[in-house]
């Protein structure tokens, strides 16, 4: 029997605000329990919610670099459950009218790309949490503390349609998706924190047959790593199941990342009947063109479009370009440059980024947006790496110096000081350098009869200790030169 | 000198020209409220506090920063909550609990503070009883105790604003908060004897007011004249940034028409001349009873004698706005009162194994029969399967009645009818028939659904019983209300009627 | 309306009707929903549901608020009335999940 997978993924991600999507308590990770629960996330009596602008306007963000369609007026429904970390005992979410319609995602999975439709985006609350340490309670029963810190954080529900095929698909969607939130500065991408939550909707179905099976949803997948172990699992587990004469029961599961198992929810799910009705606190979200233009103005260009202008436009390789599009700030930075150096110099400065200031970030541990240095304190160097001021390897230490003291926080120095300072003024002069060489080939007369002798390693050695003589400061292409005319 | 006897006008003159400070007002009416609990008008006096407050006013008044309501004392119904007194909203849910704010209208009305540039200044006396989350037309359904009618004490007070109706009624406070959800402020005020007025929905924050039914739920005062009702109403009505549904234009002078007539070309004698009013016929047919419908008529045609036209109109679903509004209103209540679980406050039960029993046991113990009754009916009309028929449907019918009542303002400025089909009746008569009940809530309703402004004003008595009149006006025509209100008022004297049970 | 109906959603609603109780609320719900029936004839379909009163008048939106942060730490007076809490946590009988 062949079967085919069939997912669809729900995403939880955290909206980018200071404040709550429907009180102005602090959203901040890691603050003392309850001291971020004001009386409206707290649901005490007679507290009404209001709307925070910012969540929706990362909505409109989002919706609009999937090329979805926004909403002219979307409603908040309640979705009525009881639950210790759900205070009010309903959750305001969007139910039958979202802000967000249809949009799509493209993925790439080995070789093969693939478009991912997506159904909708919504906002909603997050509920707060429940730690389950050794509390007693007033009668000396082993209980759980709520913390309500999380209670009324913004959420965007993101929901795909159910065609992706394997864990590798929901995977490498999971992870397009996560950059692309993170792009927009609409969520902060922490999945440790919980910013980023997965929920996969699993199927199998004979291959060729057109009805789903049952499905059964996971919940609460904060890492890759477990979105792709649980699929798999739950895959081999509904297959075998279903070979084994059984039947899949619709039902809610949590993986056990220890065990590397799904397993029920004990009961949360059985016959829920949510009773979703129009939040009667809530008018209205009306978007109108104004708001949604204004919002598109200030877009940034999405990662896909720059990597291919960048290729188009300046013969960038696609290496290249994706590891300039791998983030906003290395983005940025790289716009900087461009900005304040010229087109001609792109390919140079795209050179530069991907290598010597890559390999710096990489040893500190640090991307882009935690550089020390901005494109003002870095375009010097390769204007002067252009202008023959300087060659690659000095500029190389120059950029070291310059890393040095702005992470002390000293930062005095710029490229043309310490140029100046270090005397490491590329020396071109050709009279210059001509004596240099002689003087080199004078001391090192048996590499001269070496290359003569046909050893062409003897150049290289001998533009070495010109190099060295000049403490690097030689213009390596004029030395090559010069010794070969200098040798023949 | 019987302060209890004087209107909110008399008051803040007496305190301007220094008669009386707001010390002894305060006094005067703890006093009042330590000798009148028979009527169970109030569910938490606090005297120091209270007394702290009038302190607070004096001292104002002394400064030259007094405004009109500075230093003048009124109850707040228990569905506000307020950080001093205790809020339960008249349920064992609730006992005991502290809020850790103020609602909007206590702030609005309260003492002027650095977070509260705005306050009224005036002093509250305490927290009136009321129906249980504000489920109800008798006030029988308070988890500590009945209200009894000043009127006659074997008669209920009507509810759910019984507690500040009867408050006023009784003198104990010279006029209070309510809130009306449908009919909660004029039905009371009608079995009183008071005037009372509902808002257009939006007028008055919500905030801070214990939710029954959200997009129903309006707060307004209930007091012994429409010129102090016009008086409390400017002050709670504001534009709060806290609840969505406030509308942004909201701050009126209310008693700006009060002594003008109703078109400026209208003679003196007949100050209502230009005025429509329009009576449905619905509103006059089976069921009311034939002592109300008579002191009706008569207000109608005491309209008329000040110069008004008198109009037939018709509202059709009338009828129909009961099991509207009985679908409408628990299905709202359902949801609001999910939030009282024992988790974070108010009553939880003693003895519980899992958390399962911990949130049925407590709410079990902490609701009345009615408040579940209607919990029951919400979760069901939401629930899947009937939410198209019922609650959908409900929604829909709603739409209809307000443009009914637009059909019905084309031929006329405002619209008059009974407030109750009868007058109070005895404890019990009705509480064993939950839809009895219902029925008398008839011509209130609609209003509440259309979210239009409604009053109550005292037009006659029937087995010394109290009748009140009911007017209703167009979106925010509230400021005409009252000044239909008080024109009728100076024609009469049925305001002015003191019950013989009170002192 | 049936007994079971009414066991089924006082569960829903975190209520407990004891058989007696249930059965006295039943005959009283069904008179009510047997008025509520009565919307069942009024021909709705070229009306909208209406689920603000204003919206009639007026085609509000939903104001927004500026993303500020404006509430401060008040976590014990905002806790005063907790019925059962610990550290800072309210506390409930543990949930397994």
């Amino acid at each position: 029997m062949q079967w085919e997978v069939v997912i669809g993924l729900e995403t939880h991600t955290q909206l980018r605000t200071a404040s709550k999507i429907f009180s102005g308590a602090s959203t901040q990770f890691g603050a003392d329990v309850n001291t971020q629960a004001c009386p409206v996330d707290l649901a005490l009596p007679g507290v009404l919610p209001v709307l925070n602008r910012q969540a929706v306007e990362h909505a409109i963000r989002f919706g609009l670099a999937i090329g979805a369609a926004i909403a002219p007026v979307s409603i908040f429904a309640r979705k009525n459950y009881f639950y210790p970390d759900l205070p009010k005992g309903y959750q305001i979410s969007q139910y039958e009218i979202p802000v967000v319609l249809g949009g799509h995602l493209e993925i790439v999975v080995g070789d093969t790309t693939k478009v991912i439709e997506l159904t909708r985006a919504h906002l909603e609350e997050d509920a707060g949490k429940s730690v389950h340490e050794d509390f007693i309670g007033p009668h000396g029963e082993p209980s759980s503390g709520i913390d309500l810190n999380r209670a009324g954080t913004p959420l965007l529900e993101i929901v795909t349609e159910p065609v992706m095929r394997s864990a590798a698909e929901a995977v490498a969607y999971a992870k397009t998706l996560h950059s692309l939130v993170v792009w927009l500065g609409v969520c902060d991408g922490n999945m440790q924190e919980g910013s980023f939550r997965c929920d996969a909707n699993v199927s199998v179905r004979p291959l060729g047959q057109e009805a789903f099976g049952t499905r059964c949803e996971i919940k609460n997948l904060n890492s890759f790593r477990f979105l792709e172990e649980a699929i798999q699992y739950e895959v081999r587990r509904q297959i075998e199941l279903i070979e084994d004469g059984g039947t899949v029961v619709q039902e809610t599961r949590l993986y056990d990342p220890d065990k590397q198992e799904t397993r029920s929810m004990r009961s949360k799910e059985d016959a829920q009947d949510y009773r979703y009705f129009p939040d009667p606190d809530l008018l209205p979200l009306v978007i109108d063109e104004v708001w949604i233009e204004s919002i598109r103005s200030t877009m940034p260009a999405l990662p896909a479009q720059l990597k291919q202008q960048w290729q188009d436009d300046f013969g960038l390789s696609l290496y290249d370009a994706e590891l300039l599009t791998q983030d906003r700030a290395t983005a940025t930075l790289f716009e900087e440059l461009l900005t304040i150096l010229g087109k001609p110099l792109a390919k140079a400065a795209a050179n530069w980024m991907t290598g010597d200031f890559a390999s710096t970030l990489n040893r500190a541990g640090m991307s882009a947006a935690d550089s020390p240095l901005n494109a003002a304190h870095l375009a010097p160097l390769l204007s002067r790496m252009a202008d023959g001021t300087i060659s690659n390897k000095i500029a190389k230490d120059i950029f070291a110096d310059l890393w040095k003291e702005a992470l002390d926080g000293q930062l005095k120095s710029t490229v043309d000081s310490i140029i100046e300072s270090k005397g490491l003024k590329q020396i071109s002069d050709s009279g210059e350098l001509g004596a240099l060489i002689d003087q080199v080939m004078q001391t090192n007369s048996a590499f001269v009869d070496e290359f003569r002798a046909g050893k062409e390693k003897a150049f290289n050695a001998l533009v070495g200790q010109v190099m060295k003589a000049s403490q690097g400061k030689a213009n390596p292409q004029q030395v090559n030169e010069l010794l070969r005319k200098k040798l023949s | 000198m019987s302060w209890h006897l004087s209107s909110l006008a008399m008051l803040a003159k007496a305190l301007e020209a220094k008669t009386v400070s707001s010390t002894e007002l305060a006094g005067y009416f703890l006093s009042r409220i330590q000798v009148g609990t028979r009527w169970n008008a109030f569910l938490d006096v606090n005297p120091d506090l209270t007394m702290e407050q009038a302190a607070s006013a004096d001292r104002i008044r002394a400064a030259g920063k007094a405004g009109q309501l500075t230093g003048i004392p009124l109850a707040h119904k228990d569905v506000f909550v307020t950080r001093g007194w205790k809020s339960t909203a008249a349920s064992r849910m609730l006992l005991g609990y502290q809020s850790p704010f103020d609602a909007a209208v206590v702030e609005r009305l309260g003492m002027p503070s650095e977070e509260n540039p705005g306050g009224a200044g005036m002093v509250c006396l305490g927290k009136a009883n009321m129906d249980e989350f504000a489920m109800g037309s008798s006030n029988e359904n308070s988890a500590f105790g009945p209200v009894l009618n000043p009127w006659n004490p074997e008669c209920v007070a009507g509810g759910s604003s019984g507690g500040s109706a009867a408050a006023v009624a009784a003198g104990l406070a010279p006029i209070a908060t309510g809130t009306d959800t449908g009919g909660s402020i004029r039905q009371p005020a009608a079995l009183c004897g008071l005037t009372g007025i509902k808002p257009s929905y939006g007028r008055v924050s919500r905030y801070g007011m214990i939710a029954y039914a959200s997009s129903l739920d309006q707060a307004g005062p209930i007091g012994k004249t429409a010129e102090d009702c016009a008086l409390l109403l400017s002050a709670m009505s504001h534009h709060d940034p806290r609840d969505s549904t406030s509308l942004a234009d909201s701050g009126e002078d209310y008693g700006r028409y009060l002594n003008a007539a109703w078109d400026a070309s209208a003679a003196a004698a007949k100050p209502l001349t230009g005025l429509r009013v329009g009576l449905p016929i619905e509103f006059f047919s089976e069921g009311l009873a034939d002592g109300v419908a008579k002191s009706v008529r008569e207000g109608a045609n005491q309209l008329q004698a000040l110069g008004a036209t008198l109009v037939e109109v018709s509202l059709p679903k009338t009828k129909l706005s009961i099991p509207v509004y009985y679908v409408l209103a628990p299905a709202e209540a359902s949801s609001n009162l999910s939030r009282f679980d024992g988790v974070r406050y108010g009553h939880r039960t003693n003895e519980y194994r899992d958390l399962s029993e911990m949130y049925k046991k407590s709410r079990t113990e902490g609701f009345g029969a009615e408040v579940k009754r209607r919990i029951l009916i919400g979760s069901y009309v939401l629930s899947h399967g009937y939410y198209d028929a019922y609650y959908l449907q409900a929604q829909r019918i709603r739409r209809i009645i307000a443009a009914d009542f637009q059909t019905a303002f084309a031929q006329c400025d405002l619209i008059l009818g009974p407030v109750t089909p009868d007058v109070a009746w005895k404890f019990g008569e009705k509480s064993n028939d939950p839809l009895q009940m219902y029925l008398a809530d008839i011509y209130t309703l609609s209003t509440n659904l259309a979210g239009l402004p409604a009053m109550s004003v005292p037009c006659g008595f029937s087995q010394d019983l109290p009748i009140g009149m009911q007017l209703i006006g167009n979106y925010f025509s509230e400021a005409r209300l009252l000044q239909v209100a008080h024109q009728y008022q100076q024609a009469t004297d049925w305001h002015l009627r003191q019950p013989s049970e009170v002192l | 309306m049936k007994l079971d109906d009414v066991q089924r959603i006082a569960h829903l609603s975190r209520l407990e009707l004891c058989q007696a109780e249930a059965e006295l609320v039943l005959p009283q719900l069904q008179a009510i929903f047997s008025l509520v029936e009565e919307m069942q004839a009024v021909d709705t379909s070229n009306y909208a549901p209406l689920a603000h009163p204003i919206l009639f008048l007026r085609d509000l939106a939903q104001p927004l608020r500026p993303d500020r942060v404006t509430e401060q730490d008040h976590r014990k007076q905002n806790m005063q009335s907790a019925p059962a809490q610990q550290d800072g946590y309210f506390l409930v009988p543990r949930v397994i999940e």
